[in-house]
């Protein structure tokens, strides 16, 4: 999974760059940086990006430079940062600034000493342009260690709106119960509601990651992912019937449930969005646009559209992911990055170019160069401190990460079966139980 | 991984090569030459040089071979035996324990279960196919050109392989070639119905009886019946549907069928909107005590009469016919096809190695037992029987054997053919093999384990390579 949220950003960056030349207003206001004289400083910082992405965010570079003088130079880290950082630690040479794509590599470098702290200017500055949930989730014990700078955005609904407009469907389903009736009408009207990727564990997991996780809150969605309360949990099996709503339906399914699990990720995007349309509705992350440009013929914005994903509980929720900025040579230069990077002018340089979500819930939204990248952009802000990251991905591989093992393989027997929920959630269980030792 | 293939190619590389070549082969190859003794045939000089060389000065010469032996072959399947003995960690020892979950476990039993199947039946199927070709080909004029063609996918990586029948059996059939081919044979004598997909509005009111679908309640001739139907696209309504009946008039047992569903959305469920059509051509049965006592299609606007039924009460039925889905091929990659899915193109691989080895077995055959056969007054067929295969026996043997150990080892085709959701089920042991110990569970311990115990299938086979090698040999 990791791999596409990777590489399928740089298409979307591509794509919604051509849209992104038209408005090139400037930002205004709202600037937290102090205007620091940094001139003959220099720091290096260092990212995943390359391509698109990273011209991006060169641009976003170029923009403190003119704030503060300072000089900085990027790096691409290549594909396993991890490693990367690792070595340069090694070697005495890290960068000043590092973005990392998980969160998981955080907590590590932050356990083995290599970051440095954030100063306060970088603390008031988060605090006022972010959601509490970005602080913590940049923080190991207490202390606060980053800037989420660049967010992705997995609660995201895909279809196609003249199967909506044929079924008389004239607004996006906003819960669970609405997405369910849609579904059924679109089904009366001719048309199979929903593509499934069932073929990828991964998607499954996604699916029910963004249930249980408006259904029984962040609370139980952190002890969840942490396996201190069992998958036998009632919230777990109440988050299965509710998927079984729709998987249980065999006509709300391309294909059904068998022709689901034949179904790999990619397929269930041209499903939808292909030259002969199989389904109306796709479901996975702000990735899926990617592939939209890519494989398919249909138009972002006009022939392919995104909603949220709908709340299965009281509240919105997001399902998503991100990237930190984090200091490992302390330095005024590398703080007044940190404090850069998360104010609403820098988010506003990188939004405008297109292929980037910001939390930072004092970016003007119509910074965004089109409705769907708006709209990935305002549920992340919108969700506030119902932001989590993907349970699987925080899980041990065997659990959370493996073909034909773990949650793939039992949510895949789930959607074959979807009135076995108990026996699922002691499935889920057993597998959870052996992983987490 | 690394024991088993480190033997195992040089086993198989010796069966087909004629006595003699595996001297110019390397180490491992020299290796097993050596422990066959000095009757080979190696050439008699060098046997005179050993001979005269002291016991240090041969130890000397032996050495790399012995050093690059050990490194490579001897020093893994030590460490692999010995790391089977302990957990996920290398610091945790557990004994047998690796070796009591491997057979407990309920994946690594799919995994015995479908290795069985492969060792059965693809060196059978490929030798038997490699035959067949062989033979058939022996004396046609243009065998040669046939041969580079049957030879030919085995100089395709088996990685593409397996993504090229990732795609031949692809479920869709705009993808998957063989459904493909399926549909369009099946649509040939069987035409999809016009009415795919669609439904009663009210499943409730029907009794629904693999998809023919019968009314619950009865129904009088006193008043029509309504049949309203959803699940069919717009563009599916044929050209020649009129609006739907909302009255239909007469006698008898009599309604309308029309697809209720107004196209953008509005509507009253269960009643003729004047947008909606009536479905033409819908075959209409009335039943009474189960039995069909007339059938009728509907009109234009979809409406149908039964004039003689106008009295009495009856049940109204539209039968599966009208709606039956369509044809869209066979789930080759489901849990029950998958493996034998995997084999087929194994067997598309493989076929023209077993048929280069047993053409070269059949030209060696010395013509003159065949003709004295012939000319003894024996049937094509009973020389092939009586002469043909005694003589072809050995070559047949190597082939069978070398497959068998190919075939324990297999793991490309079916990591990449098997998607997701059925790779449980076509497992084999060397993909389990390699699932456990870096894929996810990352247990060596017990991935070492299932690696034992694949060695340990393959040896027998590689003894009798060997012995049966020696034996030629001498």
């Amino acid at each position: 999974m990791r791999r596409i949220t990777r590489t399928v950003p740089v298409l979307l960056a591509l794509a919604l760059a051509a849209a992104a030349c038209g408005g090139d207003d400037d930002s205004g206001g709202g600037s937290t940086t102090q205007a620091q004289n940094l001139k003959g400083q220099k720091i290096e910082v260092a990212a995943v990006w390359t391509g698109a992405e990273q011209q991006n965010f060169q641009q976003v570079l170029n923009g403190f430079s003119q704030k503060t003088g300072a000089t900085v130079t990027y790096t691409p880290t290549g594909d396993n940062v991890s490693t990367y950082l690792g070595s340069k630690l090694e070697g005495g040479a890290p960068p000043d600034v590092a973005m990392l794509p998980q969160q998981g590599v955080l907590v590590q470098f932050a356990d083995q000493g290599s970051l440095k702290k954030v100063n306060s200017d970088v603390q008031a500055a988060v605090d006022a342009n972010f959601a509490p949930i970005w602080k913590n989730l940049a923080s190991v014990d207490g202390t606060l260690y980053g800037v989420y700078y660049k967010v992705a955005n997995k609660s995201t609904v895909w279809y196609r709106p003249q199967a909506f407009q044929d079924a008389g469907i004239s607004d996006t389903p906003k819960t669970w119960d609405d997405f369910v009736q849609d579904a059924k009408t679109l089904s009366d009207s001719g048309v199979t509601p929903v593509s499934v990727g069932g073929a990828d564990g991964w998607t499954l997991t996604d699916w029910f990651e963004n249930v249980y996780l408006s259904q029984a809150g962040p609370d139980k969605y952190d002890q969840l992912s942490k396996h201190e309360i069992p998958w036998t949990d009632p919230s777990v099996t109440t988050a299965l019937q509710t998927l079984g709503q729709l998987w249980g339906d065999q006509k709300l399914m391309a294909g059904g449930a068998s022709g689901s699990l034949q179904t790999d990720f990619p397929t269930s995007v041209t499903n939808v969005f292909g030259k002969s349309p199989k389904a109306a509705m796709v479901y996975e992350g702000d990735f899926v646009s990617g592939v939209i440009t890519d494989s398919t013929q249909s138009k972002l914005g006009t022939d392919a559209l995104m909603f949220p994903f709908p709340a299965a509980g009281a509240q919105p929720a997001v399902v998503g992911g991100g990237d930190v900025a984090v200091i490992m040579k302390d330095s005024p230069a590398s703080q007044a990055f940190l404090q850069y990077l998360a104010s609403p002018e820098a988010a506003a340089i990188w939004a405008k170019l297109g292929g980037y979500s910001s939390a930072n819930k004092n970016l003007d939204l119509s910074n965004y160069p089109d409705p769907i990248a708006k709209a990935i952009g305002e549920a992340v802000v919108k969700a506030g401190d119902n932001v989590r990251f993907d349970m699987s991905d925080l899980a041990p591989a065997a659990f959370g990460g493996t073909v034909g093992k773990g949650e793939w393989k039992d949510l895949q027997d789930f959607l074959k079966n979807p009135s076995n929920v108990s026996g699922t959630a002691a499935q889920l269980e057993k597998d959870a139980k052996a992983a987490f030792q | 991984m690394t024991d088993k293939e480190a033997v195992a190619p040089a086993a198989g590389d010796e069966g087909p090569s004629p006595a003699g070549a595996a001297v110019s082969e390397p180490d491992a190859a020299q290796s097993i030459d050596k422990t066959s003794g000095p009757t080979g045939d190696e050439p008699r000089a060098r046997t005179g040089v050993v001979e005269r060389l002291t016991s240090w000065r041969a130890l000397l010469f032996l050495l790399p071979a012995l050093l690059l032996l050990g490194v490579l072959v001897v020093y893994p399947i030590v460490y692999t035996v010995w790391r089977s003995f302990y957990g996920k960690e290398v610091s945790n020892f557990v004994g047998v324990d690796n070796y009591k979950d491997m057979f407990t476990d309920e994946a690594t039993f799919t995994a015995i279960k479908n290795n069985v199947i492969w060792v059965v039946v693809a060196p059978a199927v490929v030798t038997s196919l490699g035959l067949i070709f062989a033979v058939l080909t022996e004396r046609v004029r243009w065998s040669t050109a046939f041969k580079v063609l049957v030879f030919m996918p085995l100089a395709i990586s088996f990685l593409a392989v397996g993504v090229i029948f990732r795609f031949v059996y692809d479920e869709d059939p705009n993808i998957g070639v063989l459904n493909a081919a399926l549909v369009g044979i099946h649509d040939i004598f069987k035409s999809p119905s016009e009415y795919t997909g669609a439904r009663p509005r009210d499943p409730q009111d029907f009794v629904n009886q693999s998809g023919t679908y019968t009314t619950v309640d009865p129904v009088s001739p006193s008043q029509p019946v309504p049949l309203p139907l959803v699940g069919l696209p717009q563009t599916k309504v044929p050209s020649d549907a009129a609006p739907a009946a909302t009255s239909v008039t007469g006698s008898g047992v009599r309604g309308v069928v029309w697809l209720d569903f107004v196209p953008g959305g509005g509507g009253q469920p269960n009643a003729v909107d004047p947008n909606e059509k009536g479905l033409p051509g819908v075959k209409v049965q009335a039943v009474q005590n189960g039995n069909v006592v007339e059938s009728t299609t509907t009109a234009n606007d979809g409406s149908f009469v039964f004039a003689s039924l106008t009295s009495g009460s009856y049940d109204v039925r539209l039968p599966s016919s009208n709606f039956a889905a369509p044809f869209n091929g066979v789930s080759w990659l489901g849990p029950t096809l998958v493996t034998p899915s995997i084999i087929a193109s194994y067997v598309w691989t493989w076929a023209g190695f077993a048929m280069v080895l047993i053409a070269a077995g059949l030209a060696s055959i010395p013509r003159e037992a065949l003709e004295a056969a012939r000319v003894d007054g024996a049937t094509e067929f009973q020389v092939f029987r009586r002469v043909t295969m005694p003589l072809l026996a050995p070559v047949l043997v190597v082939v069978l054997v070398t497959l068998v150990i190919n075939v324990l080892k297999i793991f490309d085709l079916v990591y990449v053919i098997a998607p997701g959701s059925t790779q449980p089920d076509a497992n084999v042991l060397a993909l389990q093999l390699y699932l456990t110990s870096f894929g996810g569970g990352n247990n060596q311990g017990l991935g070492s384990a299932i690696a034992v115990f694949l060695f340990a299938l393959v040896v027998p086979a590689m003894i009798f390579n060997i012995r049966r090698f020696r034996r030629e040999q001498q």
